[in-house]
C-alpha cells in the first residue's frame, strides 16, 4: 500500500562481523512510512544486531543505512541518529532504575528540550515553561499507556511487565519518526501481550508512528504486522507479507530447524 | 496527536513541579531558612559562628558539587579538594593581587575551577569506572604540584596565600556574622541553583548516564556534553566552597587544607549523608564537622584535654564504621530516612 | 650514560616495589571485582604491627607470624562483615566501602600502635656498591629480589596449584564458580588473605625505607596509576606497568625535573597513566568490557 512512497530507512548491503561470527552478512531492508514491520528468525539470527546497526550503537563493518533520503556518515554517533528521529526499546529492559516512571519518561524527550544550563539554573519564564509543556505531553502518554498509577514508582520496583511498557512510553516521548521495538512483548503472559498488541496497533495507526518490531510470537507478528523480514544465521532468507511469509518454504525450514522460535 | 483533556494541566503541573510539592517540606524548610538566617547569628557564640557553622556550609557547598558529579552523575572524583584549592587560590589572587571586588572574585574562584574541573573531567570522555576514578587522582596531585611549585600562584611563600580583609562596596566584612551571611547567602543561591539543575532535563540526563550510560546515549543524551557539564558544575561549587572556606574561616590558603584526605572525606561525606540528594550532602557535611566536637565533648568528660591523636583516630573508626554501616543497612544515608517518612506523605495530588 | 643506566636501575628497583602493591589491588579486583581503596592501610596495618611486635622484643620471624595472623583476621572480617552483606550491589558501592575500611583500619592501627613516626630496622644492611660504575645499594636490591620472588610464586600459585586455578575461575566467572561447587566467599576470604600478605611485604619494605607513619598509606598513590596503567584485572600489567611507572618517573625526576622545580615523582606517574588510557582505556592488559543491548 506504501509502494510509492519513499522508504524512511534503507539500509544496503550490511555486514558486521564480531570475533569470526559473521552476526549480519550482506543484510539489505527497508522500512516504509506508516507500516509495522517485523524482523523474525531463530535466537541468533541477527535480529537485535540489526536494530543496534539501524540506531548507530554498533557501526557495520559493510552497507549503508540510508535515512529519509540522506546516508548517514559512518561515525555518526546515537545520540545524534536519536535526535534525528529513532527511538527504541531494548530486548533485556535499558530503564534508569534510579529513577520514577516519570523521569524515564521525561529522559525520552531530552531531544525535544532546548533550554541551556543557566536557564535551567534559574528555572525561569522559558525554562519553566519549556518544563511544563513537556511535561503535559508526557502525562499524555502515561495516559495512552495506563500507566498513571506507577507515575512515581521507581523504576527498580516496577514488576518486569510494566518496565517494558515504561520503556516503550520512554521511546514514544521522543516522538519518533521511527519507533523500533524489541521483543515488545518477551516473557510477559497473554493478556499483557493483547496489551502491548493494542498499544503498538494504536500508536501505528491512531498516531501514525511508523514501527519496526521483532517478535518471536507469531501469532501477534501475523496478526499486527504489514511486512515481514526474515533472519537466519546472519541473512535474510524471506521478506513479504504475513500471508506470504507463511507459506515460505525457506522460513518454515528455517524455523523447523532450530528448537526455538 | 493524541490528547486527553484532564483538567487544567499548567496548574498541576505548575505546583507538581515545584521545589517542595507537599505543604510539610516547605514549612520545614522556611524553619531551617529562619533558623540559618536569624535565629543562628542572633543567638550562637562567635566560636560557633565562625568555626562550625561556616565550615559546615562550606563543606555542604563542596559535598553538594561532588553529589552533583558522582551521586547525579555517577562520575565519581577522588581528588575533589585539589578543586577547593584552585577556587581558593584563584579568588585570593584575584582579590587580593588585582583588586577586583570581593564577590566577582569568588565567582571568578569558581569559574577558573571550573575551566581545570572540565579539563580534567576530559578522561571521562574515554575511560569509565575505576579507570576514570584513578585518574581523577592525577588532578589532585597535579594541581598540588603546580600550586607549590609555581612561585606566580603561591606567591613564593611555600603554598600560602594569606586572604586580605574583606570588604563589600566598601563595607567591612570583619566580624564573624558578616561572614556568616556571605556565606549563608551565596550557599543558599547556589544551592537552589543546583536544585534546579538536578530537578530539570540536565538532572535527568546525568541520572540516565549514571544508571545506564549506553541507553542514554541511544535515547539522545549527549553522554560527551552532560558529563563534562557534570564536571563544570561540580568543581564550579568545589571551588566557590574553597574560596569561601579560606576567606571567611582559614584566613590563608594553605595546600594542606585542601590535602587528598579532604577529598576522601568528602566522599565519605556524601555516602554518609547520601548519594545524589542535596539534603544529604547537609547532612553528611554536618557530621563531619561536628562529629570531632562531639567526640571531643564526650572524651572531655573524662580527661582534661584531648590529644589530638586520639581524637583524630577515634574520629577516623566512627567515620569508617559509619560509611560501611550505612552502606550495608541503608546505602541511600540519612537523607533516604527522611525521606523514606516524606514518601508516605506524598499522596497528593496523584494519588495511587 | 652510565649516569642514565643507574637511574634507570634504580627506576626499576623501585618499580617492583610498585608492582608489589598494584598487585595487591589487582589480586583482590580480580577474584572480588571490588577495587580496595584500603590496600594502602593494610600496608600502614601490618607496618604498625610489626613495629609493635618487634617492640615488645618478639624475634623477627614470630613478629612477622603475628602480623601476617593479624592481616588473616583483617582479611575473613572484611569478607564475612563487610562484603557477605554487600554481595551484588554495585561496583560503586563496594568501592566507597573500602573508603571505610581505610578509615577504620587508619584509625584502629593507630589506636593500637601510636600516631608517631617509628623506624622500622629488620636488619638489612645498607651497602653501596658499584657494578661497572653503576652505584646500587644491596637494601634495594633485597627488597626488589623480594618483591620479585613474591610476584613470581603469586603468578606460580594463580596458575599451576589447585586453589589457585579455582580462585581464577572465581574471578573468571562467578556463577559458573558456584555451580561447580566453589563457595565464593571462601574464595574471596582466601585472595584476601593473599593480598593481606602482599600488603605484609609492602608494609615491610616501604616501612624500613620510610619509617611507618601515617603516610605510609600513601604508597598506595602510587601502585593506583601502575594499576590502571596495567589494567585493573591484569596481574602480568601490574608487573610491567610497575617498571614503567619506577623507570619513568624516576627518570623524568632526575632529567625533567630540575627544570620545573622539582618533586613531579608525585603526578608523573599519572601523567602516564593518562597519556595510556587514552589509546587503551582499559589499560595495556586489561580486559575490555563489551556492553550490549
Ligand atoms: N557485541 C557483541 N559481541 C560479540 N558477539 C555479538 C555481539 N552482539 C551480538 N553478537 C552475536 O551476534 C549474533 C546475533 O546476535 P543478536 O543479538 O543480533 O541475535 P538475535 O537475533 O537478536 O537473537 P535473540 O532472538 O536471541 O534475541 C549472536 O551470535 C550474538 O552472540
Ligand atoms: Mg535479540
Amino acid at each position: 500500500m506504501n509502494e510509492e512512497k519513499e522508504p524512511i530507512l534503507r539500509a544496503e548491503n550490511i555486514s558486521i562481523t564480531f570475533g569470526g561470527l559473521k552476526a549480519l552478512d550482506r543484510v539489505s531492508l527497508e522500512i516504509n512510512p506508516g507500516e509495522i514491520m517485523a524482523i523474525i528468525g531463530p535466537n541468533g539470527a541477527g535480529k537485535t544486531t540489526m536494530l543496534n546497526i539501524i540506531n548507530g550503537f554498533y557501526k557495520p563493518d559493510e552497507g549503508r543505512i540510508i535515512f529519509e533520503g540522506k546516508e548517514r556518515p559512518k561515525k555518526m554517533k546515537p545520540n545524534l541518529i536519536a535526535a534525528q528521529g529513532i527511538a527504541r526499546t531494548f530486548q533485556n529492559l535499558a530503564l534508569f532504575t534510579g529513577m520514577s516512571t516519570l523521569g524515564n519518561i521525561m529522559v525520552g524527550r531530552t531531544m525535544l528540550m532546548h533550554s541551556n544550563i543557566f536557564s535551567q539554573a534559574l528555572y525561569w519564564r522559558f525554562s519553566q515553561k519549556e518544563e511544563i509543556e513537556h511535561r503535559a505531553a508526557v502525562e499524555r502518554i502515561i495516559d495512552f499507556l495506563q500507566i498513571e498509577n506507577i507515575r512515581r514508582t521507581p523504576a527498580s520496583m516496577l514488576p518486569y511487565g510494566l518496565r517494558k511498557r515504561v520503556e516503550l512510553a520512554r521511546a514514544l516521548a521522543a516522538e519518533p519518526k521511527l519507533l523500533l521495538l524489541d521483543e515488545p512483548m518477551a516473557g510477559m503472559n497473554l493478556e499483557e501481550k493483547e496489551d502491548i498488541a493494542r498499544f503498538v496497533l494504536d500508536a501505528n495507526e491512531e498516531l501514525g508512528y511508523t514501527i519496526a518490531l521483532i517478535e518471536h510470537d507469531m501469532g501477534v507478528v501475523m496478526d499486527i504486522c504489514d511486512r515481514i523480514v526474515v533472519l537466519d544465521f546472519g541473512e535474510k532468507i524471506a521478506e513479504g507479507t504475513p500471508d506470504e511469509i507463511k507459506a515460505d518454504p525457506k522460513v518454515i525450514k528455517a524455523y523447523l530447524g532450530t528448537a526455538g522460535g | 496527536m493524541f490528547y486527553r483533556e484532564c483538567g487544567n494541566f499548567k496548574d498541576n503541573y505548575a505546583s507538581d513541579m515545584a521545589i517542595f510539592p507537599i505543604p510539610l517540606d516547605r514549612y520545614g524548610f522556611i524553619v531551617m531558612l529562619i533558623l540559618a538566617l536569624i535565629v543562628i547569628p542572633l543567638t550562637a557564640t562567635d566560636y560557633w559562628i565562625s568555626s562550625i557553622m561556616i565550615p559546615f556550609y562550606c563543606f555542604a557547598l563542596s559535598a553538594f558539587g561532588l553529589n552533583i558529579l558522582a551521586g547525579y552523575a555517577g562520575q565519581i572524583s577522588i581528588g575533589h579538594a585539589a578543586f577547593m584549592a584552585v577556587g581558593a587560590y584563584a579568588s585570593l589572587i584575584l582579590y587580593g593581587r588585582y583588586g577586583i571586588p570581593l564577590l566577582p572574585s569568588i565567582l571568578g574562584g569558581g569559574i577558573v575551577s571550573a575551566a581545570v574541573g572540565t579539563f580534567f573531567g576530559l578522561p571521562a570522555l574515554r575511560i569509565k569506572g575505576f579507570y576514570l576514578a584513578i585518574s581523577t587522582l592525577a588532578s589532585q596531585f597535579i594541581i598540588q604540584w603546580v600550586i607549590v611549585h609555581w612561585r606566580w600562584v603561591s606567591g613564593g611563600v611555600f603554598g600560602t596565600v594569606e586572604a586580605p580583609d574583606m570588604q563589600i562596596f566598601g563595607w567591612a566584612l570583619d566580624t564573624p556574622v558578616r561572614k556568616y551571611y556571605l556565606v549563608l547567602c551565596i550557599m543558599i543561591l547556589l544551592i537552589t541553583f543546583g536544585k534546579n539543575l538536578v530537578r530539570g532535563q540536565l538532572g535527568r540526563n546525568w541520572m540516565a548516564i549514571r544508571d545506564i550510560d549506553y541507553a542514554a546515549e541511544i535515547i539522545g543524551v549527549n553522554l560527551y556534553r552532560d558529563k563534562l557539564i557534570a564536571f563544570a558544575v561540580s568543581t564550579f561549587y568545589a571551588g566557590i566552597a574553597g574560596s569561601l572556606i579560606t576567606f571567611c574561616y582559614y584566613g590563608a590558603a594553605n595546600i594542606e587544607e585542601f590535602h587528598v584526605m579532604v577529598s576522601f572525606a568528602l566522599i565519605g561525606m556524601i555516602i554518609i549523608g547520601g548519594l545524589g540528594t542535596i539534603l544529604g550532602s547537609f547532612l553528611g557535611a554536618g557530621f563531619f564537622v561536628l562529629l570531632p566536637i562531639a567526640i571531643n565533648q564526650s572524651l572531655g568528660a573524662f580527661m582534661d584535654v584531648v590529644p589530638s591523636d586520639i581524637l583524630s583516630n577515634i574520629e577516623a573508626i566512627i567515620f569508617g564504621g559509619l560509611i560501611v554501616l550505612f552502606l550495608i543497612v541503608e546505602p541511600y544515608g540519612m537523607a533516604r530516612l527522611w525521606h523514606t517518612i516524606k514518601d508516605k506523605m506524598r499522596l497528593w495530588p496523584f494519588p495511587y | 650514560m652510565t649516569f642514565f643506566f643507574e637511574v634507570l636501575i634504580n627506576g626499576l628497583l623501585m618499580g617492583i616495589m610498585y608492582s608489589l602493591v598494584a598487585l595487591g589491588f589487582a589480586l583482590i579486583y580480580k577474584a572480588s571485582d571490588v577495587f580496595n581503596m584500603a590496600q594502602g592501610a593494610m600496608s600502614l596495618l601490618a607496618g604498625l604491627a610489626l613495629v609493635g611486635f618487634l617492640e615488645m622484643s618478639f624475634p623477627l620471624w614470630l613478629a612477622l607470624l603475628c602480623t601476617v595472623g593479624i592481616m588473616i583476621i583483617l582479611a575473613y572480617s572484611t569478607v564475612f562483615f563487610v562484603l557477605k552483606p554487600l554481595v551484588n550491589r554495585p561496583p560503586l558501592m563496594l568501592f566507597m566501602a573500602t573508603f571505610g575500611i581505610m578509615y577504620l583500619l587508619e584509625g584502629i592501627g593507630q589506636s593500637i600502635w601510636g600516631t608517631d613516626a617509628k623506624g622500622l630496622n629488620i636488619g638489612i644492611p645498607e651497602i653501596s656498591f658499584e657494578i661497572r660504575g653503576i652505584l646500587m645499594n644491596t637494601f634495594d636490591l633485597t627488597f626488589a629480589g623480594v618483591a620479585a620472588l613474591l610476584v613470581a610464586s603469586l603468578v606460580w600459585f594463580f596458575q599451576k596449584t589447585r586453589t589457585g586455578r579455582a580462585l581464577r575461575a572465581v574471578s573468571d566467572d562467578h556463577e559458573a564458580a558456584l555451580s561447580v561447587g566453589i563457595p565464593l566467599l571462601k574464595a574471596w576470604a582466601v585472595t584476601w588473605v593473599i593480598a593481606g600478605i602482599v600488603a605484609t611485604v609492602a608494609g615491610v619494605a616501604w616501612g624500613s625505607r620510610l619509617g611507618v607513619q601515617f603516610s605510609l598509606g600513601y604508597i598506595a598513590f602510587k601502585a593506583l596509576p601502575v594499576l590502571i596503567i596495567g589494567g585493573i584485572d591484569s596481574i602480568p600489567g601490574a608487573i610491567i606497568a610497575g617498571l614503567i611507572v619506577g623507570a619513568g618517573e624516576t627518570l623524568a625526576e632526575v632529567f625533567i625535573g630540575p627544570y620545573v622545580g622539582g618533586g613531579i615523582q608525585t603526578f608523573f606517574p599519572y601523567l602516564i597513566a593518562l597519556l595510556v588510557l587514552y589509546f587503551k582505556p582499559y589499560g595495556l592488559f586489561g580486559k575490555e568490557i563489551i556492553e550490549r543491548v
